[in-house]
């Protein structure tokens, strides 16, 4: 048996980090991808053509391909949200009301507020952050003095988001309602406080992608730099151990609880202030659920989640093809569907596994290094 | 007499006159190994010749040569890592030996999976219950063996039986959320019995066990001898082994290196079979007490809501160079005592002070900074990240301080250099600091714990079962280290179950009783055996070897030890 060096071990075990970190998702997607041609398989249809088709669509046309960036850069949002509580052993299912909320809130502040553009932007964006924070904050709360489980109460402050946005939107209240149109909408907001695209070609990407990777980027930054990260990961990983080590849990669900509240309050803003420029009745929903599954599939890593969230758009975007050519544009729902469960899964199962092994190769390890020193005293 | 057995491969010219007489001695010296398993008429239970496992890289075990009677409680010891786990692993089935035979009642076997075992009347009592909380007796025993007696009342009559049969006293209606640890454990034991075991592998039973409960197993194990089944009997307290089995075989480095019968052989003699070498004591030398009071704890209480406090005004004081041992049976307000002394808890009442300042109302964190040392009684729970790497939990309960953060900031590179450090200088066996905690054997986790608590220089040292699941060779390296700190001044509470080592490490010893300390000793003068008399509550005051307490004072702590079995 060769003996290794203490680098050459450090380099193996980064190595395996790296296949540990990557062998659920791919496995997910390949388990994803094969069921789903024997679901089209079992309807009479090619099982293959269908996932040539989508790349085509994409690879083709610029405008599906600012489509899917676009709604990478919103998804990003959603899953770096959820993913904080996660850390956190947070199960926040409410960044979708938070998000809406804050959008709804932001929109009616933006467009009131007597300032000019740049100022009505910004206020929009403090907006919908210190509101998803608020709303998220009431889940928190509620967790630390009631024991209430913050899955129940982000569930139905949900509904009560719905609701209170109802009312917020309604024409004798906050709503507007723009001449030739039944949507209402809670006012257009000036160009000059619209947040400025990136050129593509003759189509315009949110400028949000910008925050977007700079999130991604701070997210990391605090999680493994800072004091604050450790505690955090500490909480999550072992409350017992963090309690033990002077971290209190209860501060700690209420500062991720506010992270990820705030976070999704940005959720709603690339559209918001790239492409709508008023929060309208039929503003997109279901972005906080989405997150849920993009996290998990990222693995709450922000490398992970910004893949997770490009092949969620990419099968999100790419799917309207698949009518045009005969087939339901619902497989890419049934892929998303299969990865997200496929993915649960495979990750128990490959840190099973990895932590086996990592134990079996330490005891190879010291095995080892006890024989040779037997064989040096003899 | 059959012929005798060589093991590790070395022949050896004759067989000792007397084999158990002279084995240990062979052992321990030079001279080629060997030992002799006494032939029987009857054929064995169990049979394990030549077995050798190897996993990539590692012999997991290598020639091992068993032999189980009927009838017998057959102890099987070693350290941590020593192989005992795999070989199990491989009688039950859920490994397949590379080399070697497995013989069951006289007949060879080859098991490829747990339920080739069952069938074979192999059963497992593992060291962490598995059982359903919210299911009653009955219905966790049927669990998963439906087809053998139904469900329903034959099922019931069944699991009476057998309880009767073994006198497990167990209630098939019971709600398992309400049975004690000692009860689920006789539960684990009914649900293999059912299933028809007539070998018996217990992982470690005592280890989650009071003194008294662990009594009650081994009447229970008697029992189940008495009745013919076999038992294995897995652990390293030395002590229980020689009160329980009949045989018992030692493992070192994934072999058998020797059997001894316990009415032949000391703890000692056992102990350094198992190590290899000679065994350190936790004596002591000279005192380093001095008369600067560095722990000062007045009237502590803890209440606890509608029922009598957990702590009920303790107080004493602890200076610097100074151990001072708690002994007590587990439940009477250690975990209460080691958490409001961290700060998890907050006291009711009553005072801290550290070093002349009051630290009452401070926080964990705070404690821990201003040189609280804390050495866990589960360092799974309480002491470690076990799926984080090993630089990660140096960091842990010590990220506000160097070298682990600079301010706001924390510094890796601090932190893994200094955890260099704490693997070299205390030995903590791993190829490296980036593993996971969780890859690390006991012992060597505990080491990291007591080096990471060590390089802050702590004022005052809250150690906790400091070797508890540790095998003999941390153990003596991990009092080295509290003995060394302590002659460099530290304060030192040492909480430990471990009677030898409370007697051998502290300078003074208090008994911890319901809450309260009810009685002090002389480390030098008092005997095991008297402190473990004084932790059930018969004795009171100053212990004065041999002097006991009167009379009046014993019935009156015996109904006090009845009112608090309620809780």
């Amino acid at each position: 048996m060769t003996q290794q060096t203490p680098k050459e071990l450090k380099r193996e075990l980064l190595k395996e980090r790296v296949i540990l970190a990557t062998a659920a998702p791919v496995l997910a997607l390949a388990v994803a991808v094969a069921l789903t041609s024997v679901i089209l398989l079992a309807t009479g249809k090619n099982p293959f053509e269908p996932y040539s088709l989508m790349v085509n669509y994409v690879a083709e046309w610029p405008d599906v391909q600012v489509l899917v960036i676009n709604q990478t850069v919103t998804y990003y949002f959603a899953a770096l949200a959820v993913a904080i509580g996660f850390r956190m052993n947070l199960f926040n299912i409410g960044v979708e009301g938070q998000y809406r909320l804050g959008a709804c809130i932001g929109g009616i502040v933006g467009f009131n507020l007597p300032a000019p553009g740049v100022l009505k932007m910004i206020a929009v964006i403090v907006t919908a952050m210190v509101v998803g924070a608020l709303w998220a904050g009431i889940a928190a709360l509620l967790k630390v003095t009631r024991g209430v489980s913050e899955v129940i109460a982000t569930i139905m402050l949900n509904a009560i988001a719905a609701a209170i946005i109802g009312y917020l939107i309604q024409r004798d209240v906050f709503g507007h309602q723009p001449e030739g149109s039944n949507a209402i909408n809670t006012g257009e907001l000036p160009e000059s406080a619209w947040f400025p695209g990136i050129p593509y070609g003759d189509y315009e990407i949110y400028g949000f992608l910008v925050i977007a990777v700079l999130c991604g980027v701070g997210y990391w930054v605090m999680l493994n730099r800072t004091r604050f990260g450790f505690d955090l990961r500490a909480a999550g990983a072992s409350e017992s151990a963090a309690l033990a080590s002077g971290v209190s849990g209860r501060k700690m669900v209420v500062i991720a609880m506010l992270a990820s509240g705030a976070l999704a309050g940005l959720i709603g803003m690339p559209v918001l202030l790239g492409e709508s420029h008023t929060f309208m009745s039929d503003f997109p929903a279901g972005y906080g659920f989405t997150g849920i599954a993009i996290a998990l599939l990222g693995r709450n890593h922000p490398l992970g989640m910004a893949f997770g969230a490009l092949l969620w758009a990419f099968l999100d975007k790419a799917s309207t093809t698949l009518d045009d050519n005969g087939y339901e544009s619902e497989i890419s729902v049934i892929m998303q569907g299969i990865i997200v469960l496929a993915v649960v899964i495979a990750y128990e199962s490959v840190q099973r596994w990895g932590l086996k092994r990592q134990q079996q190769k330490v005891g190879a390890e010291l095995a080892a290094a006890a024989k040779k020193n037997e064989e040096v005293a003899l | 007499m059959r012929p005798v057995r060589v093991l590790n491969g070395t022949a050896s010219p004759a067989p000792p006159p007397h084999p158990h007489h002279h084995l240990l001695r062979h052992l321990l010296s030079s001279a080629p190994r060997e030992c002799a398993i006494t032939a029987s008429t009857e054929t064995a239970a169990v049979e394990l010749r030549g077995i050798t496992k190897r996993f990539p890289g590692v012999v997991a075990n290598h020639d091992i040569d068993i032999t189980v009677r009927r009838s017998s409680v057959h102890a099987l010891v070693g350290e941590n890592g020593a192989g005992k786990s795999t070989l199990m692993k491989i009688l039950y089935g859920m490994q397949k030996p590379d080399e070697g035979t497995i013989t069951i009642d006289g007949e060879q076997v080859s098991f490829s999976s747990p339920g080739d075992a069952i069938a074979r009347g192999i059963g497992m009592v593992h060291q962490h219950f598995m059982l359903a909380d919210n299911l009653t007796v009955l219905e966790n025993v049927v669990l998963g063996g439906e087809k053998l007696y139904g469900i329903g009342s034959r099922a019931r009559k069944k699991i009476l039986e057998i309880s009767k049969a073994y006198g497990l006293g167990v209630n098939p209606d019971a709600l398992v959320e309400h049975l004690g640890v000692a009860d689920r454990q006789r539960v684990e034991i009914l649900k293999v019995l059912y299933r028809g075991a007539r070998t018996l592998i217990l992982d470690e039973p005592t280890a989650v066990l009071v003194p008294q409960e662990v009594d009650a197993l081994f009447t229970n194990l008697r029992e189940l001898k008495a009745e013919g089944l076999a038992v294995i009997f897995i652990s390293h307290k030395l002590g229980e082994v020689l009160s329980v089995a009949d045989d018992i075989t030692v493992i070192r480095r994934g072999t058998t290196v020797g059997t001894a019968i316990p009415s032949e052989t000391t703890p000692r003699a056992l102990a350094e079979l198992m190590v290899g070498s000679e065994l350190p004591v936790p004596e002591t030398t000279e005192s380093t007490v001095t008369d600067r009071v560095v722990l000062d704890v007045k009237g502590l209480t803890l209440g606890a809501e509608g029922r009598k406090p957990l702590l009920d005004h303790l107080t004493f004081a602890i200076r610097a160079g100074e151990v001072l041992g708690i002994a007590g049976v587990e439940g009477n307000g250690q975990t209460e005592l080691i958490e409001t002394l961290i700060g998890m808890k907050h006291a009711d009442s009553g005072t801290i002070t550290l070093d002349g300042e009051d630290v009452t109302a401070w926080p964990t964190r705070k404690r821990r900074e201003q040189g609280v040392g804390y050495i866990p009684e589960d360092r799974h729970r309480h002491g470690l990240l076990l799926e984080a790497p090993l630089w990660e939990n140096r960091i842990l309960g010590h990220v506000t301080e160097a070298p682990n953060s600079k301010g706001f900031w924390l510094d890796p590179k601090g932190a893994k250099a200094d955890t260099e450090r704490i693997v070299e200088e205390y030995d903590v066996r791993t190829p490296g600091i980036e593993v996971t905690a969780a890859s690390l054997s006991g012992g060597n986790q505990q080491k990291l714990i007591v080096g990471r608590e060590m390089s802050h220089t702590p004022r005052f040292l809250i150690a906790a079962h400091p070797t508890r699941g540790v095998d003999v060779g941390a153990q003596a390296q991990i009092w080295d280290a509290i003995r060394q700190a302590r002659h460099e001044g530290l304060a030192v509470l040492l909480i430990s179950a471990d009677l030898d080592e409370l007697i051998g490490l502290s300078d003074t010893l208090r008994v911890i009783f319901d809450g309260r300390l009810v009685a002090d000793a002389d480390p030098a003068t008092i005997t095991p055996q008297e402190l473990g008399s004084a932790m059930t509550g018969a004795a009171s005051g100053h212990l004065e070897h041999p002097e006991d307490s009167p009379p009046g004072n014993i019935a009156d702590q015996n109904s006090a030890q009845t009112g608090g079995e309620d809780r």
